[in-house]
């Protein structure tokens, strides 16, 4: 795995921890609109590949919600 | 405009509902209540003989020379002191007026050389013009008595000298010390005929004192006895041109004042609505890099970067660098190029270069120095109060009741500002400190702050959320602001938020070290003690939690309900000249001008028409985002325009792997910096005084920068990026500034009503100008939010990643001081390095102690990242446990030790948190020496011989 894959979960990871005391919900969806609105789309693509399992639970699912948000626009 | 002197009209304006009329010399005048005959006179047109009056300083009635007769009142009062009354009648000019003055100045003349010739004054001297004034033919006394000629002249500070023997002792100097500046560094010692100026203490020169060489006594001065030592050398200017500092983010505006194409100084301009006429040794005397020896002057390329420059045109350099440019794009895509804006550069220039990035590479890689420093507040005050800016301008300060500073030394980092804040502090506000160190501002003369909370680094937001703990669960909230401004639902959640026991400055004082009763009486200060005004600095931004702190801050301001009018609200003071501008220009990754994010499909169509192009809808790669692409072979292209991120961004190692791994590195600047070490492309830049463009200050003001003389490399800035920008097949046809920044407002709701002509009319306008904010907005969200309502955000302390331990206990925190700017590229190619000529590191002296290290030693500071060494200074200005250091110097790389933690929300690097140890050292490190040894590798230019 590159150093940068190992940033990106923790630039995830770090959105979802400073997110979180907004409740579960809200922040899973707080998270997934920060990803959206200020990653490139290859830290997207990297983090959409990547093992989402080592993620904390709210950024794992803010990326799972990414994730399928694009491949809904892309169908 | 010619040469001349601002108008002086001789004591401050007074302000005041009541106006008073009077009669002077026959002529009726009305002026405010509260104002003196001497100022009176002067506004109707009239000119009163003064020598230890300035409309700059409080009057002080010492020199008798401005004597005037009032009917009806007992003997000749001075004019300085003497305030207007209804009715009064002022003769300024009588035979008995005219015979004291000539008495007066008689005498003292008859102890000042008589050498107008050879003086470096040459004219511009107010003795000579008021002596000339009272009509003084002769002097009766010669220089056989006792006089005070002959004296050494005090030549120890760099920039100005000090004769006695021109001095008549006005006081003028000594009180812009204390009045101007806020140092009181000067003082008359001696009495009587014994009275001279003097620089500290006993034995002390200009130099050796408490000065801190700001200019305000030699501006003061009414001779030549303080006089700057470019005006000695090079004579009196015979032109001045008014245009903006290119230094802090204050913005002060100044005269250039010039003989033909020599600067010959630079005065602060008494209009300039920054600065007020003040200055700092930076703005003031720190502009001898213009014309260094080091500045490049010519395009230069080369093959790789283990050759030496090779000096070409610029056409070739131009069409080897679009070629480059091409040949990238083409084999791996648009988003493999990028570039990063300069906050050194004009409005109009950092426009171009995210226009040319967008429009012309075809790619949103732009980001601007703003990333490692105030991305967060941009970020944090937008969700706040929907703006990415300050509330103020820097006037509020004086009606500020409480000033809270968090993570900002503004003595060292915004010197002008700092000595407004200290006028006010001398008038009774009250301020509170907080920041891990003990800054000049916690105590110095005349200041004393009420409290100062030196947190552990790195729990801002806990020592904030403990702040509004004590504010709401005491009932300080001002409920009825909350309830009319902000959303009130919102505004309950984060109330139980902050109630809840665990944000008590009781429970957090474990981990911020702050004594829990400091913080309730800051609290409790702020919040009751009339208009509380918060101001910080990067000590709040760079910070893994930059954005939440930035957002702690905002709460704060909306729960007191300081925020809208004067006095009041959340100041960030920004770094660098223009690094607002550069914000605002549209210079991150994710937005165009005006804050306006990529996905806004009807804006970037506006942006598509006007420049017929098409955009890519997604955001690019910010700063340290392209130097990770970049070593994962993605990423292959860069322009850089006035940057230096190899010494300033952190990582250094990091930083130099992702520049070594680029295929093509263009650096546009003065001179070659730290990363023209990896370009291959070097573009020659421009100085602030050779260049017409706009900068925006901290408080959101556009002013004007004007060309003084013509740019030794050939071109502007904006010149030259035109001229990429059509080699790689643009079709630019800008001619002026103007017509960039009429684009600008064009294109961005926040400037509509911004243009040069009204720039050149009304000296500098503060955004949003436009139809609902016509004449601009010097305070913002006075009657509503620009998002509406105020959002309180829950702002949770989440600590650093970045651990102290066994291996690195100590935690170092690094920043600026007042000689030195930035990565010092420019002060430290000036005599500014006489106080500052290396980086240091402070330490607690049991710090110091515990290993074995003394003020001076050679110390190895290391971190998990890399290491460095430079000397120790042992002072209990910082805590034990803390270490401190500047990144003035690439000789010491202070940025190898900080690591790429950085802010959550917007990768602003965590500069003010580092865990390291502190060993002792012989000297300089194994890498040090290899570095200086690759960048003098780097930077030799192979001169060809020219063909015969």
């Amino acid at each position: 795995m590159s150093s940068t894959q190992e940033k990106l979960r923790r630039m995830a990871d770090q959105i979802a921890t400073n997110l979180q005391a907004r409740g579960h919900e809200e922040a899973v969806a707080a998270t997934a609109e920060h990803i959206w609105k200020f990653w490139d789309p290859r830290m997207k693509a990297g983090i959409f590949a990547d093992d989402l399992s080592v993620l904390t639970p709210i950024a794992r699912e803010a990326i799972e919600k990414l994730k399928a948000d694009a491949q809904q626009s892309a169908a | 405009m010619g040469y001349e002197r601002q108008a002086d009209f001789g004591t401050p304006e007074v302000k005041s509902d009541q106006q008073v009329t009077l009669t002077i010399d026959g002529r009726e005048v009305t002026v405010p209540a509260g104002t003196t005959v001497m100022r009176a006179a002067a506004e109707c047109g009239g000119s009163i003989p003064k020598l230890c009056a300035t409309d700059s300083l409080n009057q002080f009635g010492s020199c008798r020379l401005c004597l005037v007769e009032i009917e009806g009142a007992r003997g000749t009062p001075a004019s300085c002191t003497t305030p207007v009354g209804p009715g009064m009648v002022v003769h300024t000019q009588t035979p008995r007026l005219e015979k004291l003055r000539k008495g007066v100045m008689e005498l003292y003349i008859s102890d000042h050389p008589l050498d107008c010739l050879t003086c470096s004054a040459n004219n511009d001297c107010e003795l000579q013009d008021q002596a000339a004034n009272v009509g003084l033919r002769d002097v009766r006394y010669g220089y056989q008595g006792e006089n005070h000629m002959g004296q050494d002249v005090d030549t120890s500070n760099p920039y100005f000298d000090f004769s006695p023997d021109k001095c008549i002792v006005c006081s003028r100097c000594v009180r812009a010390c204390g009045e101007t500046q806020g140092t009181f560094a000067l003082t008359v010692d001696g009495r009587g005929f014994a009275s001279k100026i003097s620089a500290g203490q006993s034995g002390d020169d200009f130099l050796s004192s408490e000065c801190v060489s700001c200019g305000a006594c030699v501006q003061a001065c009414p001779t030549s006895a303080l006089m700057e030592k470019s005006v000695v050398e090079h004579g009196k200017p015979e032109r001045a041109v008014v245009t903006t500092c290119a230094y802090c983010g204050v913005g002060c505006t100044f005269r250039a004042e010039m003989k033909g194409e020599q600067l010959v100084r630079m005065v602060p301009w008494k209009d300039g609505k920054a600065n007020r006429g003040h200055s700092c040794v930076k703005g003031r005397f720190a502009w001898g890099y213009a014309n260094h020896q080091d500045r490049i002057l010519k395009p230069m390329i080369r093959d790789s970067i283990d050759q030496p420059w090779q000096e070409v045109s610029w056409e070739e350099a131009l069409s080897y660098t679009a070629a480059k440019i091409k040949s990238i794009k083409e084999t791996y895509g648009a988003r493999a190029l990028g570039g990063i804006t300069s906050s050194r550069c004009t409005n109009e220039e950092t426009f171009l270069v995210q226009k040319l990035i967008r429009g012309g590479f075809g790619s949103n890689n732009v980001d601007t120095c703003a990333r490692v420093c105030h991305s967060p507040t941009g970020f944090g005050l937008s969700q706040a109060f929907g703006t990415s800016a300050g509330t103020q301008d820097f006037d509020s300060v004086m009606d500020a009741d409480v000033i809270l500073l968090i993570g900002a030394n503004p003595t060292d980092g915004h010197p002008v500002f700092a000595s407004r804040m200290k006028r006010r502090l001398r008038q009774g506000a009250k301020l509170i400190v907080i920041d891990p160190r003990r800054i000049d501002l916690v105590r110095s003369p005349h200041i004393n702050a009420e409290h100062h909370l030196p947190l552990q680094p790195g729990t801002n937001v806990a020592v904030l959320t403990s702040i509004a703990h004590v504010i709401v669960t005491e009932g300080l909230a001002d409920e009825a602001f909350i309830r009319e401004r902000c959303d009130w639902d919102e505004y309950q959640d984060w109330a139980r938020f902050v109630s809840d026991e665990k944000h008590s400055p009781e429970y957090l004082e474990a981990v911020t070290k702050v004594p829990a009763e400091t913080v309730r009486q800051a609290a409790r200060l702020y919040a009751t003690g009339g208009n509380g005004a918060i101001y910080y600095g990067l000590g709040v931004t760079e910070h893994s939690q930059g954005s939440s702190t930035v957002m702690a801050i905002a709460n704060l301001a909306m729960v007191t309900g300081n925020i809208g009018r004067r006095g009041v609200g959340v100041n960030p003071l920004r770094g660098q000249n223009n690094v607002q501008g550069s914000c605002d220009m549209g210079s991150f990754p994710h937005e165009l001008s005006g804050y306006r994010h990529l996905s806004d499909s009807a804006t970037r169509q506006m942006f598509e028409k006007d420049w017929g192009v098409s955009l890519d809808p997604e955001p690019g790669l910010r700063i340290p985002n392209m130097l990770d692409a970049a070593v994962d072979g993605t990423f292959r292209a860069i322009y850089i325009q006035g940057e230096d991120i190899l010494q300033s961004d952190p990582d250094t190692h990091h930083v130099a792997a992702g520049l070594a791994a680029m295929d093509l590195v263009i650096v546009h600047d003065l001179f070659l910096n730290e990363t023209a070490n990896y370009a291959t492309v070097f573009l020659p830049g421009s100085t602030f005084l050779e260049k017409d463009g706009t900068f925006t200050n901290a408080e959101r003001r556009i002013q004007p920068v004007r060309k003084v003389m013509e740019p030794a490399n050939g071109y502007a800035d904006w010149e030259i990026t035109q001229m990429l920008a059509n080699a790689i097949g643009c079709d630019w046809n800008y001619t002026h500034p103007s017509e960039i920044l009429d684009e600008i407002a064009r294109l961005t709701p926040t400037f509509t009503g911004v243009s040069w002509e009204r720039l050149e009319r009304e000296g500098s306008l503060q955004w949003p100008v436009n139809e609902k904010f016509p004449d601009g907005s010097p305070i913002m969200h006075v009657d509503g939010f620009v998002r509406g309502k105020g959002k309180f955000v829950v702002t949770e302390y989440v600590p650093t990643d970045e651990r102290t331990g066994p291996r690195f206990p100590l935690l170092l925190t690094t920043g600026r001081i007042l000689s030195q700017y930035n990565v010092g590229a420019q002060t430290r190619r000036t005599a500014n390095v006489v106080w500052h000529h290396e980086d240091v590191l402070e330490m607690h002296p049991t710090d110091a102690e515990n290993r074995g290290l003394a003020d001076g030693s050679w110390a190895r500071l290391a971190s998990r990242t890399g290491e460095t060494t430079l000397r120790v200074v042992v002072t209990d200005r910082v805590a034990p446990g803390v270490v401190y250091t500047t990144f003035h110097h690439p000789a010491t790389q202070a940025n190898v030790v900080t690591t790429d933690y950085s802010d959550w929300a917007t990768n602003c690097p965590e500069y003010k948190v580092t865990a390291v140890q502190v060993t002792p050292s012989n000297g300089p490190s194994e890498w040090q020496e290899e570095y200086n040894a690759q960048a003098e590798r780097s930077r030799r230019i192979a001169h060809v011989e020219p063909a015969e």
